[in-house]
């Protein structure tokens, strides 16, 4: 069993260079993702090693890198796509809702898409405007794509290569701010399916569900509360379309109680979903209502008040509390 | 012998006439607007056979009783499908009346290898890929969204938003180009179209990658209510000269004309030249749709400036000047159309509505829990029906 410690970033590169070793079919296709490696170096060297045939620096047009990948997976390729920044990627929203979404229905299954979408999301880096959105909800409510966040470099390695397999468009969402996170990659065998939640930690008072960059920040809610005599289970979602429900009603049905915790805006967000399904499938079970904790109904802000805007250790504990309080 | 060595040919007006390349280059130092428009032309109106000195063609008259035979049968089909509307078989249907030469003229300069990226309105170029024309009146019906197969004529699913093929068509040219084939790629877009973001960056991609790809826009003056003026201050064939690729005005009620200038134009993306701008002269005889109410905002008297100029009418009497096709030719030919319009006509009048659960089939091609869960809700709400169904009786 090969066990390697690496970062998030460096994960993502492996499962890139070894999805392009083993499939001739895919290519890297973005903005600066040739010589430079990507803004965040997560394509570094692929081209060095792979050709500038299939470790493609395209022209600054997201629209146009997503509507030339349809182009190219009906071609027969498996294109992976990079989005430089969260923010960017609605010039190609078009392309991905309306062309890459659609044409497996409208060709009633004769043609699959199989495009990775990848995009660098959230905030915490300090960043200028249009370089900290969480637009993950605005995929998801989307029929025909398929969204998804890794919180680790071991999920981050597997789920890239699940999402290079899988014959449906994939919007891969990374946690950018979690880039540089360590964690262990077993590279040998695949640790489970692509949109299976995954335990993170266990508890029997509390469910707290968190994807991508929020998954370090209810674990640490989880550790804090500990502290405090409380015993939190922490869910790692992993998969926001499809949704493991299954996973949460069984922990829910454990602990009776809920907290949902995002980095993109509270209302329509994932959480709400997650709220309404788990309400219906749990009424019983709950001690009280399903509570959620993410952005709130604003543009996200300059990055000086960014930490009052992401839900943090306090935010997430005070939810915590307001739901074992009822 | 082919019938245009026994053609009676007008003198060259070669000043007027120069190639593509040759007018960016003349051009590129001038102003867009300083350029007379240059138009090729073929067979003129009055059916006169006319040459240019980059696009030629020689065709045998069974070749060109053959572009007539799918102008008429195009135009007929066209005709039964904006009746069905009439009837109520149809909830929309989009003419191509008056655009048979441009897409005939281009659809058969194809070759089977190569791929098509139609918008809505390619009823023509279907039809020389030979896909059964009943096939595109499905989602005209409302049955399906389209739901052939693009890869058994190399023909992609009518694309409904504005421009988006041309990046589909770029990225497929792309892959033809790292595959190491020799095919082609053809996108069709129109005047609107040309406005949208999505074609500019095709044009941008196909020429930073030298993608095999021809651009064939077929500009028919009108974007339902708007005048080409609404969308440009050039001819459109001159946008190409800013992206570094020729382009080319032809004119596009001309079958002959299409068909040489679009040849040439997939030849050079064969010898790996690159993208070419092929803008089609025509006009919309009809309305945008069965939707559309044209009386609204163009004059008759334009319309019948261009019946004069009639794609079918030109070639007719040329065949007829030329005796490449007798009575009994034409006469077989009206009996083939009324067959066609017939077959269409029972076949969309037979077209069974889906079966309600097909909602949820390929929304994905892995299959995805939620939509399994709602198709399951749903088959048990409709079942829920069985039983008043049942006491009804």
């Amino acid at each position: 069993m090969a066990m390697e410690k690496m970062s998030i970033a460096k994960a993502l590169n492996e499962s890139l260079r070894k999805a392009l070793d083993t499939d001739p079919k895919v290519l890297i296709m973005g903005e600066d993702v040739g010589k430079l490696g990507g803004v965040f170096r997560i394509t570094d060297g692929l081209q060095k090693d792979f050709g500038e045939d299939r470790v493609i620096d395209t022209p600054l047009a997201e629209s146009g890198i997503v509507g030339t990948a349809i182009g190219l997976a009906l071609r027969g390729y498996r294109p992976v796509v990079e989005i430089q920044f969260d923010g960017f990627v609605f010039p190609a929203y078009d392309q991905i809702v309306t062309q890459l979404a659609k044409m497996h229905a409208r060709a009633l299954g004769k043609i699959k898409l199989p495009v990775v979408i990848r995009i660098p999301y959230g905030g915490g880096i300090g960043a200028v405007e249009h370089h900290s959105e969480s637009p993950e909800a605005l995929f998801a409510h989307v029929a025909g794509l398929k969204v998804v966040s890794p919180s680790n470099a071991s999920d981050a390695y597997w789920m890239m290569q699940q999402a290079v397999q899988s014959d449906d468009p994939i919007i891969f969402f990374e946690p950018k701010r979690r880039y540089w996170d360590k964690g262990e990659v077993e590279t040998d065998s695949i640790p489970g399916p692509l949109h299976k939640a995954s335990l993170a930690r266990t508890g029997t008072d509390l469910t707290l569900v968190a994807y991508g960059p929020m998954v370090k920040v209810c674990l640490e809610a989880a550790a804090a509360a500990q502290e405090e005599g409380k015993s939190i289970e922490v869910l790692d979602l992993r998969s926001m379309s499809p949704i493991d429900f299954d996973a949460i009603q069984t922990s829910v049905e454990k602990t009776g109680r809920l907290v949902v915790v995002h980095e993109a805006p509270v209302f329509y967000g994932s959480g709400a979903e997650i709220a309404a399904r788990i309400t219906e499938r749990c009424f019983y079970h709950l001690e009280a209502p399903v509570l959620r904790v993410g952005g709130y109904h604003a543009p996200y802000p300059p990055a000086r008040l960014e930490d009052e805007y992401l839900p943090g250790l306090d935010r997430v504990l005070d939810a915590v509390d307001r739901s074992l309080a009822y | 012998m082919t019938v245009e060595s026994t053609a009676a040919r007008k003198p060259r007006r070669s000043s007027k006439r120069t190639s593509a390349v040759k007018t960016t280059a003349k051009t590129s130092a001038k102003t867009p607007q300083s350029s007379e428009p240059e138009l090729v032309q073929l067979l003129t109106p009055e059916g006169e056979r006319l040459e240019h000195p980059d696009y030629s063609i020689d065709l045998t008259a069974e070749e060109l009783r053959g572009l007539y035979r799918d102008m008429v049968l195009t135009r007929r089909f066209d005709a039964e499908a904006t009746a069905l509307q009439r009837q109520g078989e149809l909830g929309l249907w989009a003419s191509l009346l008056g655009q048979e030469a441009a897409q005939i003229g281009s659809g058969r300069a194809l070759r089977d290898d190569d791929y098509v990226f139609p918008t809505y309105r390619e009823h023509g170029v279907a039809w020389c890929r030979g896909v059964d024309p009943t096939n595109l009146l499905g989602m005209f019906r409302g049955v399906n969204h389209g739901g052939w197969d693009p890869n058994t004529n190399n023909f992609h699913l009518y694309t409904i938003v504005i421009g988006s093929q041309t990046l589909h068509a770029t990225g497929y040219a792309m892959g033809v180009a790292k595959d190491g084939a020799d095919s082609a790629v053809i996108a069709y877009f129109g005047d609107g179209a040309s406005s949208q973001g999505d074609v500019a960056e095709s044009f941008t991609f196909s020429a930073v990658y030298n993608a095999p790809v021809v651009f064939f826009c077929q500009n028919n003056q009108w974007a339902i209510s708007e005048p080409t003026e609404k969308q440009t201050r050039v001819p459109l064939y001159q946008r190409a000269q800013g992206f570094g690729f020729p382009g080319v005005r032809v004119d596009g009620n001309d079958v002959l004309a299409c068909l040489a200038v679009t040849r040439s134009a997939l030849e050079r993306a064969r010898r790996g030249e690159g993208p070419t701008l092929v803008e089609a002269f025509t006009y919309r005889m009809g309305a945008h749709t069965t939707s559309d109410d044209p009386t609204k905002y163009r004059a008759d008297e334009e319309r019948a400036s261009w019946e004069a100029k009639d794609p079918i009418l030109r070639l007719r009497a040329y065949l007829e000047k030329e005796g490449a096709a007798d009575e009994a030719f034409f006469t077989a030919l009206d009996e083939e159309s009324e067959a066609l319009g017939k077959r269409v006509r029972e076949a969309v009048r037979a077209m069974p509505d889906p079966d309600p659960i097909a909602i949820f089939d390929n929304v994905y091609a892995d299959g995805n829990p939620l939509v399994d869960e709602e198709r399951a809700q749903f088959a048990a709400y409709q079942a829920s029906f069985a039983d008043t169904a049942e006491e009804g009786k």
